[in-house]
């Protein structure tokens, strides 16, 4: 079966390692990823830049603002004596967040009302205030909950709610962005490699010679992905030891089944790549197409913006983009440690995914020149 | 197999609204060389692309070595080799790499394999530079190789197309020197070609003009039928002609 396939696999291999520029940066962009985005995207955002207005002045409102300082989500940076002053410091980006301590706090605290206390938060950045947001209502629920007991005599809270953060109860951002950097790293990389391998040959006047030969469509499809196969499975050890070894991000589950799981969606990326190659006439078009294919996946699969934050429309679509499964896989397997009962259905689509893009390219390719 | 390798018939290829080849018909016999001949644009490349399966023709036949190009064109692949004017080969593998590669794309395997490669790199003098990366080759030496692996699996026929653009004269000469070796041999050989001196050495020649067969005959024959006292006059004639 398949005579051709090898001879076609040894070429790409060879011609795979003498360009060693493409495999030098399909090794190096998952390490230099790897590091950008585990160092420097943390969404769990922290110390936020906070400037204090406090006008009650008592030893009640410093109480209060050292309780907001330990949450850890604010860091006092200045005390301003009136509105003004905390205004222009959160304008001129000097402050994200204000505390507003009103002159009565203390005095209707002692009375039995309800004293106020504002937050000025800036909003431009969504992903940050929303911490600021969460960290201020919670001291609140604390306050509140503190002086109803008092009040009450010292009764017990009603309702104790114990909150268990599995999976990840460090709520560390490297343990969401390292998974689901492998599937954006080898979607980025391998798309792109095999979008090339056709309309390169097509380019340097290859294609012509090999297509007289009787090398069949399946042979000549299979023997340009299969090389980078490996170079796939390579970078996905590359970001998963980096991932396990600096930024500490826990291994789970089974190592076999997230290796199988990533060897499908593996082939799936790169037959994607050669459908893109059967649809352009050079490789700049191919870079383009390629491009505009990726970037849905890495923006609308989840592995920057929860899904379940989307519009429906964009839900559904999302359900097309090999990667949104493929995510759900790897943290699964990384973070829940599930086994195959959990994944099966995402592993059947990737499967479906891998058969039907491998099958259209061999479709849409011809062996003639027009 | 009869005695003739290429039957061609009211062949036809459009291009949108402009007629590459029109009605061409003519038979190329067993172990002939026959040289295609004609200005730019006169249908040569389009005529040697339809032949090897490289573009489906709009009209008419063709049967190389018995096989049908339109209902057999995978089968025809087996039984040709081509040369395209472009070299090519893979520039980033070795001489002895790209022999390889198309044995293997060929069936060439195992001893048969290897007797058969070094019957080739011996026939075309290569042995010296099995090693060197294509991409360093020179025009003759690339255009050898070419030929070489166009040449591996026996190809009972063969279509050049300019295999001598670009490459210096004593290379020529050897390379023609192989070309009626391998018609001695009883290879039938389609060839293009600009240099009049290569085409005073087919056996036989066509002369195309805007698609369309103008002469066919010995090189004498078709001077004669353009109107011309030498080949060169009868392509002159025809170049400016085309070009009004």
């Amino acid at each position: 079966m398949m005579p051709r396939f090898w001879p076609m696999f040894r070429k790409e291999f060879i011609q795979m390692k003498r360009d060693r520029l493409t495999l030098g940066i399909m090794i190096g962009i998952p390490v230099v990823q790897l590091l950008m985005f585990g160092y420097a995207i943390q969404t769990d955002v922290r110390h936020i830049p906070t400037v204090v207005l406090d006008q009650s002045r008592t030893p009640e409102s410093r109480d209060l603002i050292a309780a907001f300082e330990n949450t850890g989500s604010f860091r006092i940076v200045a005390h301003v004596d009136g509105q003004p002053g905390l205004d222009a410091a959160i304008e001129r980006g000097h402050a994200q967040a204000g505390i507003i301590v009103p002159p009565g706090y203390a005095r209707d605290l002692g009375r039995g009302l309800t004293a106020t206390v504002q937050i000025v938060i800036d909003a431009s950045d969504p992903l940050s205030s929303q911490s600021a947001l969460a960290a201020a209502a919670g001291v609140g629920q604390v306050r509140n909950l503190g002086a109803l007991t008092a009040a009450a005599g010292g009764a017990n809270a009603a309702i104790d709610v114990r909150i268990r953060p599995r999976y990840n109860p460090g709520l560390r951002s490297p343990n969401y962005i390292v998974p689901g950097l492998v599937g954006v790293i080898l979607t980025l990389t391998l798309v792109l490699v095999t979008a090339m391998a056709i309309v390169r040959e097509r380019e340097r006047g290859t294609l012509e010679q090999l297509i007289v030969t009787p090398i069949t469509k399946t042979e000549l499809m299979l023997g340009k992905i299969a090389p980078y196969i490996g170079v796939g499975i390579v970078q996905m050890t590359a970001v998963l030891t980096l991932g396990r070894f600096v930024f500490d991000v826990p291994f789970s589950g089974s190592l076999v089944l997230l290796y199988g799981v990533s060897l499908i969606f593996v082939i799936a990326s790169l037959s994607f790549g050669l459908f893109i190659s059967t649809l352009v006439q050079n490789q700049q078009q191919a870079m383009q197409v390629s491009f505009f294919f990726v970037m849905p996946n890495i923006l609308l699969s989840g592995f920057m913006f929860p899904r379940a934050a989307m519009p429906l429309p964009f839900q559904w679509f999302s359900e097309i983009l090999p990667l949104t499964h493929y995510l759900q896989v790897l943290r699964g397997i990384l973070l829940k440690g599930v086994g195959i009962r959990a994944i099966w259905p995402q592993v059947l689509i990737l499967c479906g995914f891998a058969v039907g893009l491998i099958t259209l390219a061999v479709r849409r390719f011809h062996k003639t020149l027009d | 197999m009869s005695d003739v390798a290429v039957d061609i018939r009211q062949l036809t290829r459009r291009f949108g609204a402009l007629t590459a080849v029109s009605g061409l018909t003519l038979q190329i016999a067993r172990g002939e060389v026959f040289g295609l001949l004609g200005p730019n644009g006169s249908g040569k490349t389009t005529t040697i692309r339809m032949l090897c399966g490289l573009l489906d023709p709009t009209d008419g036949t063709a049967i190389i070595a018995g096989l049908d190009v339109r209902t057999a064109a995978e089968r025809v692949k087996m039984q040709i080799g081509y040369m395209s004017q472009r070299f090519g080969l893979y520039e980033d593998l070795t001489v002895a790499e790209n022999l390889e590669f198309y044995g293997g794309i060929y069936g060439l395997t195992g001893r048969a394999g290897a007797d058969r490669t070094a019957e080739v790199v011996e026939f075309l003098g290569i042995a010296g530079r099995l090693g060197q990366l294509a991409a360093q080759l020179s025009g003759g030496w690339k255009q050898r190789l070419a030929l070489g692996c166009a040449l591996l699996h026996r190809p009972p026929v063969l279509f050049l197309d300019e295999p001598t653009a670009g490459v210096d004269p004593a290379a020529r000469r050897n390379f023609w020197q192989a070309i009626h070796d391998l018609a001695h041999g009883g290879t039938t050989v389609l060839v293009t070609t600009h240099y009049m001196d290569e085409a005073e050495r087919c056996d036989r020649l066509a002369m195309m003009s805007l698609g369309h067969l103008i002469a066919l005959g010995s090189p004498a024959e078709v001077a004669a039928q353009v109107g011309g006292k030498t080949l060169e006059d009868a392509f002159i004639i025809l170049q400016e002609r085309d070009e009004r």
